[in-house]
């Protein structure tokens, strides 16, 4: 030991050298440093000494001062990482069940996510398979009556032309389109009802379809036809369909000129199965008035010129319309603007003229249900982990004192981890490919898993990495830095609000799925009261077929007598629009009375004398229409919703008059019938009015008679409309399944709402028992020491439970409240609506109740029953 | 690794090495050639290059035992290796060739 007074070298300097060089060289670095030193005291100052000691020392700074030494015997990190993994599966298969619902409740909800994700996807995706996407809009029109603006998605024939000649150079295309029509195609003896467009030529250039054969050009001859790639198949086979020729509605022949690929489903048009020329429409239906300003049945539609803007020209054309007409037109004041394509799927909602949503709203709704649900799923994952892992805090004290790295606990418990997160993400993928089948039925969509998109993968692996990183990130931080002698001694403990987020985690969980669980409890109790709603006839045994052509119509009579004779029917009638719809509505009415009003408007049916006795309506005053009295042509029935609007008293034979362009009818009321639901179930019936119809009816409406099957009726039926009408195909629909679609779209809600219910509540479920199993294991001491002093089972199954009761009995305290204000929003859609019953809170609460009394049973059960011997030995 | 092309300044402290034989340290070494070259040398130098030597294998180096010397650290002491000695000697044979290839005459004086 040196003694104290002998000189030394600074001893910062010292320090700093200590600090800076490298382990293996500081013993000889210091070593030498310090003879040099003491060599020179013998003939240098101190001072001198020292200083020179900090010039060496300044001259020794150099990388290969402080580099390390190069280690030789390095491992390979895959060993290691090998090891991770296998110890990894290890502990899962060790504690199987736990982690199957671990794994499991991550993979629901990744399915759930993937799902919803897909579903907005093809919704968001929506048309983009047009190339001029963002340059093609629809012309719609504004029209104001009383301060009231209602939209029409209707055209009339001369804006085309009025377009090109006054705003030529804005417009890349305009084009007049029919609505698609349903159209008997044939080809020899091959006859098929398809639907299709007629449209102006540049319709393939502005769609950009993709000929297979043929041009695009082929739709400029006036007897042309461009058929899709299915039709085309189905007319032709394999063999080239390109200058065959086609027969329409058995009177027009037209040649194919071109085939396109057939149009994808998540895209308008994708009914367009083959588009005539719009000449031919015009010269074939001498209905169509090319300069009638008033003959609203048509659709324009515009492709925009290069470098122009939408909204401009929109505003610019906003008054063409208005300048050409007069009258009853221009009172109407008709503003027309441009809808862009981008708009029509998800915006198509329009209130004062405006468009203010639509389906956006369904995928915003679904989007956040799609994040709160991987939210909650990836919290439940991380959670479980959590408490998983802080039973193994002697593994950590253990695995320290024999000489593990901070590092490799970290890369130990992050690998345990992330398997579970890829197990998880493997499990959900099958399941999305397993669901999707049945996801595709109830959201009437084609969806399929995009296997082969980089951006799946990238977000799907991205993010189940994110979760892994967070689920392991607190026992590989927090847990890997204890002190070894503390975990092995097991003064470990939580914090008393350790368990607090848990629990904010388990309301927030319990307050959703309630919730869920009201709405679909609303939605179906919704559908069933509008499905128990009388409609006012008889939908048995009632069968509408498709009569395009005049045959029927002109053998009317005798085809009744035929089917009647035979014992098939017990009554047939023609109408124009089907019992399940209403076509038409008309105003200009006048019936005497104060109360007249030429603007109310009326529901109007087209039909035959045998229209009542077919359908089974039913009188409440007046007669039915009679064939004998040739003055019942010009009768009229109208349903009890007329005449409350008309405010009559006694309406039977009071005479009625109707002013349309001029011309005034007079018609006599025979009888008034109860009310029959023709249109949506969910709204009041339209007062309606039920003429006669001169001429042919679009639908034959056929009672079969009730002695027979309706599959020996049908065939009997077709049998004989192929004897009076050879030429057209025989095409039925039952009324009820017509009726029952009117229900689709809200047992689509119903259906899918049941799905996320489901989901939400086991996934909810986890988090309860997650946070059970912390509870009880973080309890174990204090249920020994209990039972020890006399508590029985049910004691502490009350003890464990009466926490976890409490939780959701404060979740339902949220959730009934807001489902009430947010079902009770959902209802108002509806005119005709059922009420939430408070049975429906009482069942819901209760079930929830009891799933979480259930499932923290399971935990609670299991700690009462163990031998406190041993939870209090283990010390 | 950079090839055994020894530098001038590795040749010097490679043939000091071997010269001081068996009591080769750093401080040694820095002491015997700023006696034999009459100039002032850096510590840091030196161990640099004899860091270097042995990375190329041409020394190998052991510590040596405490002693009071040096507050109480050991040396680190270098011995020349087969490899160093092969160097060196391709070193000398080198200069030697050159020294032999010099025409007579070709120096103005003679030293010898």
């Amino acid at each position: 030991m040196k003694p104290v007074n002998t000189p030394q070298p600074p001893r910062w300097a010292e320090r700093f050298l200590e600090w800076i060089a490298a382990d293996h060289l500081l013993e000889e670095v210091q070593g030498d440093l310090q003879e040099l030193f003491e060599k020179r005291l013998q003939y240098d100052s101190l001072r001198k000494a020292r200083w020179l000691y900090v010039l060496d020392l300044l001259k020794l700074i150099h990388p290969r001062l402080w580099r390390k030494k190069s280690s030789t015997t390095s491992l390979n990190p895959f060993d290691m990482l090998s090891t991770y993994i296998k110890i990894a599966f290890r502990h899962l298969v060790k504690n199987i069940g736990y982690s199957f619902l671990n794994m499991g409740g991550l993979a629901v909800g990744l399915t759930m996510a993937m799902l919803i994700g897909l579903w907005i996807w093809d919704e968001l995706s929506f048309n983009k398979n047009y190339a001029n996407y963002t340059q093609i809009a629809r012309v719609l029109e504004n029209q104001t009556y009383n301060g009231e603006t209602g939209t029409s998605w209707a055209a009339v024939p001369p804006v085309g032309n009025a377009l090109r000649s006054q705003y030529g150079h804005d417009f890349k295309h305009v084009l007049m389109a029919s609505h698609p029509q349903r159209i008997i195609l044939s080809a020899g003896e091959k006859k098929l009802i398809k639907s299709g467009y007629y449209f102006e030529p540049g319709v393939a250039d502005m769609l950009s379809l993709n000929m297979l054969s043929g041009t695009q050009k082929g739709l400029q001859e006036p007897h042309s036809i461009l058929l899709s790639q299915s039709l085309a198949k189905a007319f032709f086979g394999g063999a080239d369909p390109v200058g065959k020729v086609l027969e329409m509605d058995n009177n027009q022949a037209v040649k194919v000129t071109g085939v396109y690929e057939d149009i994808p489903q998540n895209a308008d048009f994708r009914d367009m199965l083959f588009i005539a020329p719009w000449s031919l429409y015009i010269s074939s239906n001498a209905w169509i008035q090319q300069d009638a300003w008033w003959q609203n049945g048509f659709q324009a539609y515009v492709q925009l010129a290069d470098h122009t803007d939408m909204a401009s020209i929109s505003a610019k054309i906003r008054d063409l319309k208005k300048k050409a007409v007069t009258g009853e037109e221009a009172q109407a004041k008709p503003e027309l603007f441009l809808f862009p394509m981008a708009k029509w799927h998800l915006y198509a909602d329009f209130e004062n003229g405006i468009s203010t949503g639509g389906r956006i709203q369904f995928v915003w709704l679904y989007g956040m249900i799609g994040m709160f649900v991987i939210l909650l799923a990836c919290i439940n994952f991380i959670n479980l982990t959590t408490a998983r892992a802080s039973i193994r805090a002697k593994e950590v004290g253990i695995r320290k004192a024999i000489g593990s790295y901070r590092s490799q606990l970290i890369g130990q418990f992050l690998s345990e981890s992330m398997v579970g997160v890829m197990f998880a993400f493997i499990g959900s993928l099958l399941l999305v490919q397993l669901l999707l089948p049945l996801f595709n039925e109830v959201a009437d969509k084609q969806l399929s898993m995009p296997w082969t998109h980089p951006g799946f993968w990238l977000i799907g692996i991205g993010f189940s990495m994110f979760t892994g990183l967070l689920a392991g990130s607190y026992p590989a931080f927090y847990l890997s830095a204890f002190k070894p002698v503390k975990a092995l001694k097991g003064t470990f403990q939580p914090g008393r609000f350790a368990a607090t987020p848990r629990k904010i985690l388990v309301v927030v969980q319990f307050t959703v799925s309630i919730i869920l669980i009201i709405g679909t409890l609303v939605v179906f109790r919704q559908v069933r009261f509008a499905k128990d709603r009388p409609v006012g006839y008889d939908r048995n045994g009632l069968v509408m077929i498709e009569t395009p052509t005049n045959e029927i119509h002109s053998h009317i009579d005798a085809l009744r007598d035929e089917l009647k004779k035979a014992g098939v029917i017990a009554e047939l009638s023609e109408s124009l629009n089907p019992m399940t719809g209403m076509s038409f509505s008309a105003s200009g009415y006048d019936w005497g009375g104060n109360s007249s009003d030429p603007e109310l408007s009326f529901g109007t049916v087209y039909i035959d004398h045998t229209f009542g006795k077919t359908v089974g309506w039913q009188f409440k005053d007046g007669r039915d229409f009679s064939r004998e009295l040739a003055t019942d042509s010009t009768g009229i029935v109208l349903n009890e919703s007329a005449v409350r609007q008309m405010g009559l008293q006694d309406p039977v034979d009071k005479t009625i008059r109707q002013t349309a362009y001029g011309n005034t009818e007079v018609f006599h009321v025979l009888g008034v019938i109860k009310d029959m639901l023709m249109e949506s179930p969910y709204e009041p019936v339209r007062p309606t009015i039920y003429k006669i119809n001169p001429g042919k009816g679009n639908l034959a409406n056929i009672r079969i008679h009730p002695h027979l099957s309706p599959s020996e009726a049908l065939g009997k039926i077709e049998a004989v409309f192929k004897k009076y009408s050879p030429s057209a195909p025989f095409s039925y629909t039952f009324i009820d399944e017509a009726y029952a679609i009117k229900f689709s779209e809200e047992e689509r809600v119903g259906k899918l709402a049941t799905l996320f219910a489901c989901l939400a509540i086991f996934i909810s479920c986890l988090g309860l028992f997650g946070l059970a199993l912390f509870t009880a294991q973080q309890r174990t001491k204090e249920i020994g020491v209990r039972k020890v002093l006399g508590a029985s089972v049910i004691d502490v199954w009350l003890l464990l439970s009466k926490d976890f009761v409490r939780l959701v009995l404060f979740a339902l305290l949220i959730a009934i409240p807001l489902s009430y204000l947010l079902m009770n929003r959902w209802l108002e859609n509806y005119t005709y609506r059922s009420g939430i019953g408070p049975w429906i809170f009482v069942l819901s609460g209760t079930g929830a109740l009891l799933l979480a009394v259930g499932t923290v049973s399971y935990q609670a059960i299991k700690a009462a029953l163990n031998n406190p011997v041993k939870s209090l030995r283990n010390e | 690794m950079k090839g055994t092309q020894l530098g001038e300044f590795e040749e010097i402290v490679l043939l000091t090495i071997a010269a001081l034989y068996d009591d080769a340290y750093s401080v040694a070494v820095l002491e015997e050639i700023e006696r034999r070259m009459e100039r002032p040398m850096s510590i840091g130098a030196i161990h640099r290059t004899m860091q270097r030597l042995e990375e190329k294998g041409l020394v190998k180096s052991r510590f040596g035992e405490a002693t009071t010397e040096r507050g109480g650290r050991r040396k680190r002491l270098f011995t020349v290796t087969p490899a160093g000695e092969r160097s060196l000697f391709e070193a000398k044979t080198l200069r030697n060739d050159l020294w032999a290839a010099i025409p007579k005459g070709a120096f103005k004086t003679s030293l010898s």
